[in-house]
């Protein structure tokens, strides 16, 4: 800590900081551009110079720039002196000189930090009356789109995208008042995380296409803090919604995970939720006058449905990772513990089972997001996580990039610093290890990598712990390539302070997962204060894990066997999850088939009755991340508003008014706090999850949280198309927040729950430096959600997990068969995401990746069609070559929509080649 | 590499420096230039003293006593900044564990009126890769570059010619002189841009990145060119080693003129029109008046002295009165500005301060990286002004405006030294011909009328 005396006041800061970053977290506007709290200091802008004394009695003082000046404890500053006052003026000016004056038709007004700026600066009058320069703009794809005209070359665009986020696509050209940020042609941005510069950059030059096809100001979008459901990370997300429509989502800062960033699954994967496919009424199929579905009421339909039900002898409730823990926990007390499925295929159950006896019983302690970015060494196996969790992916190439900081450290220059640290850095990074099965895109800051198949993968993890630990399990017959390579990294770990591993589900192997356990035991053993992360495969697959619950196989089988005749199945495409033939013998088993979703899946349209349910945007509810991080998310908006005969209601309200209907009694849950309680109550590991966020009924100044900003307007417009009186706003019982603009909006008082960032002078999504402790640190009301696994150490002495011995086989290689691996693709893997007509515009047809070596052997042009035999499958796909996969595999794309699901693991007859 | 000149073609530089008289004793980087302007190969440049500088350095010296020597002697920086160079070398990481790192020389001389180092690197090649392997061994440096204007064709050749003929020679490689000493030089062409003669954007632009100045620290001599100790040093600074090795501090301060506060030659000239415009090797101390008209021979008949610039345009304009200043970085630094490369240059009585303001200007707003806001969009306003004014279309304010672009483009404002430096003639000229800038006003006011006060927002 230190002393410094601004404008004649005392305050305490923290001695590491910039005196930027220590003005703003003093609550104390100084402007910037250049700077931002992810990317650092570079000193481009000039814009946030102030005043710098020598000592008390210099009254000259000189401007220095804030960002690029240490705090000196004893340090006098002047932001209000007048030089300084006219500098920052004259710096908005000559940015103003090349910007166009079209805020009244850019996307980025009301949103725009340059405004924002500008009305701090008090520039308003125009004195430049020249011609401003001009550019051409880009196409760079569905997500993004680019005006260069607007430019005031901050360079942050390709300082996030090429240093922080490692892409290549994007650079800077020309030089002078002529600088040009774009590709070198058009063409689609390449990284995963493009969306982030319409946060990033300051102005409207990077702006959210998928926005601007609906367009919306931000002061007229209604926001609710709410959880990204495209993986299992649990980023925090703002979802804007105007006219009953999702606008655009945009990142919700939360320090402990996604702070300042998310993917382009994440941020452009929400048109599900407007499609017009979507059921939204109850519907019942007449099984005499088939394909005719009759529209129901709500309690036409509770009371058919409840009809059925009750005839049936048995009902089985199938459950789902994609929905709320609520939900699923209000469908297992309306079939009973006995008759719950969580809807997870059984072996993903058994590894989601396994994962979590790991991260309670293991040897290491979980990581957040953000912790991650603080490791020094990093072992990948399996994962291809900038396509299965991409958010975790930005994180680890964040620890990679810590190498430059102790470099910097020992020649005493700063972290903000950031490019003399990377002048110092000259690209070294820290060690990250990645075990995959075909080439990623974190492949150009691993120091090495392996491939392999999926035994392999847990063969190399096995091995490795064994190199750090003699006790742990030997592996029999690796190649000395292999055994080179695991004592290279080894001995490279056991000098690491904080290693971490990471492994997850995408290769559905039971033994990557042991071997990811023995590893953590091993650096246990060897003394390194590590961690370890497992990434689960849905948004809430640990919370389904932590709930319990019988297997889909299970639940199929039941009903096949006929030892039940009726099924509810919650926000879940079985099709998706096991061999069509299974779900079809199941369903066509049972008697009733009640489907509750969001999606006309392909489950739904086999459905008796389907009640719609909500998507994130028109419910509540409580997942659970693969950090075993419970979070809510909160309904942006009520669709009924806008659409009177909208049935849309949470899964785990239709299914409590269906289970008080069956029983004839009055309901007990009217608010979501008691179906949280409930589950909390009767599933002890899941008792923490009612702290994720604040009660229905917690106020600020005696208000609830207001939804939209206070300027939104037109709200006594928007619904005239249906009725020119204005009716009463839908009222929320289910949360602390308010539907439109009447409630609490203020940064004064700390809260967690912030549906959209915003405070007086502060538009854009810099606005969250006033909700922070300290800029880019935690919210002052501490990150939202609450971590539900005990860490290893503070949860008393337990039996600590032992070593795992079953060390798979050697892969044997075969000269007519080849070992189906899974691939997975950001966009296009995950179901709802898939959607989106922007991420459909992203998505890869399905393809037949094989190894290079393999490809010649074969004969194969790299334009053949290949005709793949796996099983009972014969699928004709364009053929891929892979430099990186492993002889003897063959990858095909995981996810994809009407691709069969059981080949993965299989093996697979290429049969004959078609020339394209 | 057979990189001869053509016999009936003369090199460029060409001029004056030839045609002076010369001694060792007292010209030090010229003594061995023919009078024809022929390179000075290696069997002449051996012949005329060569590498003994070095020779004595690498053997009989160890680089904390050459880099002494070198600060001793107060050899200054010539390429404009005038920082001393054995003081730089002083501060290059170097010792236990410290990788040994790289020797730049700027070469890239792309400062208007300045053209001594091309005149060096032409005809004298060695002498600047003699300097280098001095430099290299007090730096500990193992590599070499020439850093080159990519325009100095024939200086490419000749440095390539005299790089293979040094390595023919034993003079580059391993073990030179028998020292145990290994150093090797490259000759790197630019692609021209005037802001690679700043020392971070010419590494940044050697490592193949965009050529925009480093933050400092770290210093090139803690983490320079490729993350490893660099040191960088004009050509002319360089040339001016191995003669202080060789005969020693004392010959070394004897050689500047009474009154001149730094110590030896230096390369200085006169261009405009005067009689005889050029580049002589000169006393530092002497003064402007003196290089003017003893050595330039004064203006042209018809022509009178209306300002001059001492030394290339990013230093400021002075007046005839200003003539007796003498030429050293505090003499002239007493009449408000800056000796920078000490070529001059004299402005006749023909010419409008405008129109010459106007198009240095431009060149230094085309020349700005675009890194920060006042150099990149500061420096096109202050020449869409002059632009104005020269078409007789500018505005009251306009000067007033030129003089707030002065002031805020100034030293400290701006990330590197390039924006103050564009702006320091701009400042001048109106300081000391306000009028010519006022004629150009001539349209009565519309964006500086007085404002009236908008409502607070």
């Amino acid at each position: 800590m230190a002393t410094i005396h601004i404008d004649g006041k005392d305050y305490e800061v923290d001695g590491s900081d910039n005196l930027l970053q220590a003005c703003l977290s003093l609550g104390l506007d100084v402007p910037y551009f250049c700077w931002h709290p992810a990317l650092g200091s570079v000193g481009a802008c000039r814009q946030c110079a102030v005043k710098q004394y020598r000592d008390k009695d210099d009254t000259r003082g000189m401007l220095v720039m804030s960002c690029m000046t240490g705090i000196k404890d004893d340090s006098y500053i002047s932001i209000d002196d007048a030089e300084a006052v006219e500098f920052r003026e004259s710096v908005i000016e000559w940015l103003m000189s090349n910007h166009p004056h079209d805020c009244p038709v850019c996307e980025e007004g009301g949103h725009c930090h340059l405004q924002d700026m500008t009305v701090m600066t008090g520039h308003d009058r125009r004195r430049y009356r020249f011609t401003k320069r001009t550019h051409e703009n880009q196409y760079l794809g569905p997500f993004i789109a680019h005006e260069m005209n607007r430019c005031i070359s901050c360079y942050r665009c390709v300082r996030f995208y090429k240093d922080y986020a490692g892409g290549t696509d994007l650079g800077v050209f020309g030089a002078h008042d002529n600088v040009y940020f774009g590709r070198t042609t058009d063409g689609v941005l390449e990284s995963e995380f493009s969306g982030n510069l319409t946060e990033v950059c300051p102005t409207g030059v990077f702006t959210d296409q998928t926005h601007s096809d609906h367009y919306t100001r931000k002061w007229d979008l209604q926001f609710a803090p709410s959880i990204c459901h495209g993986c299992s990370s649990g980023c925090n997300i703002s979802p804007g919604e105007r006219y009953g429509e999702v606008r655009r989502i945009e990142n919700r800062y939360n320090g402990a995970v996604n702070h300042y960033f998310l993917c382009d699954r994440g941020r452009f994967g929400y048109g599900y939720v407007n499609n017009a496919d979507r059921p939204r009424l109850a519907l019942l199929r007449d099984a005499d006058a088939e394909d005719v579905d009759i529209t129901l009421s709500v309690d036409a339909a509770l009371d058919r449905a409840a009809e059925r039900l009750k005839r049936a002898r048995r009902v089985i409730g199938i459950g789902s990772p994609r929905a709320s823990l609520e939900s699923n926990y209000a469908l297992r007390e309306l079939v009973g513990v006995d008759n719950f499925s969580t809807g997870i295929e059984a072996g993903e159950l058994e590894r989601l089972a396994l994962m979590q006896r790991i991260l309670r019983e293991g040897a290491l302690p979980i990581p957040s997001l953000r912790d991650i970015e603080s490791h020094d060494a990093v072992v990948v196996l399996g994962e291809d996580l900038t396509q299965t969790a991409a958010r975790v992916a930005l994180s680890v190439r964040q620890a990679a990039q810590g190498g430059a900081l102790s470099l910097a450290a020992e020649q005493r220059i700063p972290e903000w610093h950031v490019n003399a640290v990377n002048t110092l850095a000259q690209g070294r990074k820290n060690p990250v290890y990645l075990a995959t099965v075909a080439e990623t895109k974190l492949d150009d800051i691993a120091r090495e990598t392996f491939h392999g198949t999926p035994d392999e993968i847990a063969r190399f993890g096995f091995a490795l712990a064994h190199a750090l630990d003699d006790s742990a399990p030997m592996v029999g017959d690796l190649d000395d390539a292999t055994l080179g390579l695991v004592g290279e990294i080894a001995s490279t770990l056991k000098s690491a302070k904080r290693p971490l591993i990471i492994a997850g589900e995408s290769l559905r192997s039971i033994a990557v997962l042991r071997a990811a356990a023995n590893l953590a035991r091993a650096f246990n053993q060897a003394g390194l204060q590590g961690s370890l992360s497992l990434i689960s495969a849905e948004a809430n697959s640990t919370g389904l894990a932590m709930l319990g619950g019988e297997s889909l196989d299970w639940a199929l089988k039941t009903l096949t066997r006929q030892d039940a005749d009726a099924v509810i199945v919650l926000e879940n495409d079985l099709y998706r999850r096991l061999p069509a033939k299974r779900v079809d013998e199941a369903l066509d088993a049972c008697e009733t088939l009640l489907v509750i979703d969001h999606q006309p899946t392909p489950t739904c349209r086999r459905a008796d009755i389907v009640l719609p349910a909500a998507t994130f945007a028109e419910g509540d509810g409580t997942l659970v991340s693969s950090e075993g991080r419970a979070q809510r998310f909160f309904q942006v908006y009520d669709p009924a508003y806008y659409r009177p005969d909208d049935q849309t209601h949470e899964a785990w309200r239709w299914l409590h008014a269906l289970h008080t209907t069956i029983e004839s009694r009055p309901i007990d849950w009217t608010q979501l706090d008691e179906v949280t309680r409930a589950c909390a109550e009767s599933v002890p590991v899941l008792a923490g999850i009612t702290d994720a966020a604040p009660s229905a009924s917690f106020r600020i100044k005696g208000q609830k949280i207001a939804r939209s900003p206070h300027r939104s307007s037109g709200r006594t417009a928007m619904r005239a198309n249906i009725s020119v009186v204005e009716p009463r706003q839908p009222q929320d019982i289910d949360s602390a927040l308010a539907f439109s603009m009447e409630g609490y909006s203020g940064t004064a008082v700390a809260r967690q729950q912030v549906p959209f960032a915003w405070a007086p002078g502060w538009n854009s999504p810099q606005a969250w430096n006033k909700f922070q402790d300290e800029v880019g640190g935690s919210l002052r009301a501490g990150d939202p959600g609450v971590r539900l696994i005990d860490q290893p150490g503070t949860r008393g002495e337990g039996r600590p997990l032992a070593y795992f011995s079953e060390v798979p086989s050697a892969f044997q290689l075969y000269h007519d068969r080849w070992q189906v691996v899974p691939l997975y693709h950001l966009f296009g893997s995950e179901e709802t995401s898939a959607k989106a007509k922007p991420v459909q515009e992203r998505m890869p047809e399905p393809y037949l990746a094989l190894g290079i070596t393999d490809a010649e052997a074969l004969g194969l042009n790299p334009d053949a069609k290949v005709r793949v035999n796996i099983g009972k499958h014969e699928l004709l796909l364009p053929l891929k070559i892979s430099s990186r996969l492993r002889r003897g595999t063959v990858g095909i794309p995981r996810g994809l929509p009407d691709m069969p699901v059981e080949i993965f693991g299989e093996w697979a007859r290429l049969e004959q080649e078609v020339r394209a | 590499m057979s990189a001869t000149t053509p016999v009936n073609r003369r090199l460029t530089s060409f001029g004056t420096a030839n045609l002076i008289e010369r001694a060792p004793e007292t010209h030090p980087l010229t003594w061995r230039l023919n009078a024809d302007a022929s390179p000075v190969w290696l069997e002449e440049y051996r012949a005329k003293q060569g590498y003994l500088g070095a020779k004595r350095a690498l053997t009989e010296l160890t680089p904390e006593e050459v880099a002494a020597e070198v600060k001793e002697a107060g050899l200054k920086g010539r390429g404009g900044a005038g920082f001393p160079a054995g003081v730089k070398w002083g501060l290059t990481a170097k010792g236990e564990g410290i990788p040994r790192g790289y020797l730049l020389c700027n070469a890239d001389e792309m400062e208007p009126n300045t053209y001594k180092d091309r005149l060096l690197m032409e005809q004298q090649p060695h002498l600047l890769l003699e300097g280098m392997i001095v430099a290299a061994y007090a730096n500990h440096s193992y590599r070499g570059y020439v850093f080159l204007r990519g325009e100095y064709v024939d200086a490419a050749k000749s440095l390539r010619r005299a790089v293979a003929e040094a390595r023919e020679a034993g003079l580059l490689g391993r073990d030179i002189f028998g020292s145990g000493f290994d150093f090797d030089i490259y000759v790197h062409t630019g692609a021209g841009r005037y802001i690679c003669g700043e020392e971070t954007a010419l590494i940044n632009s050697l490592e193949g990145r965009r050529a925009n100045p480093r933050a400092k620290p770290p210093f090139p001599g803690q983490s320079g060119a490729w993350g490893k100790p660099t040191v960088v040093n004009n050509v002319e600074t360089l040339c001016g080693v191995s003669s202080i090795i060789l005969n020693g501090v004392e010959w070394y301060h004897g050689l500047c003129l009474p009154g001149s506060e730094d110590h030896g030659t230096k390369m200085m000239g006169f261009s405009g029109k005067v009689k005889n415009p050029g580049l002589w090797e000169l006393p530092l101390g002497i003064t402007a008046r003196e290089v003017l008209e003893e050595y330039a021979g004064g203006m042209r008949d018809g022509c009178t002295l209306k300002a001059w610039q001492p030394g290339g345009a990013g230093t400021g304009f002075l007046l005839p009165e200003h003539l007796d200043a003498q030429m050293y970085s505090g003499g002239i630094g007493k009449v408000g500005t800056r000796m920078g490369t000490a070529l001059s240059m004299a402005v006749d009585d023909s010419v409008s301060m405008v129109s010459l303001l106007r198009n240095m200007e431009e060149f230094f707003a085309r020349e700005s990286c675009g890194w920060c806001t006042p150099c990149r969009d500061g420096l096109p306003w202050t020449v869409k002004i002059l632009r104005a004014l020269e078409a007789g279309e500018g505005e009251p304010g306009d000067v007033e405006l030129l003089l707030e672009l002065t002031r805020k483009l100034g030293p400290g404002k701006t990330y590197c030294a390039h924006a103050p430096g564009a702006i320091e003639p701009l400042g001048s000229a109106i300081k000391y011909f306000r009028e010519e800038f006022e004629a150009g006003i001539r349209t009565p006011s519309t964006a500086n009328a007085p404002q009236e006060p908008v409502g607070s927002v």
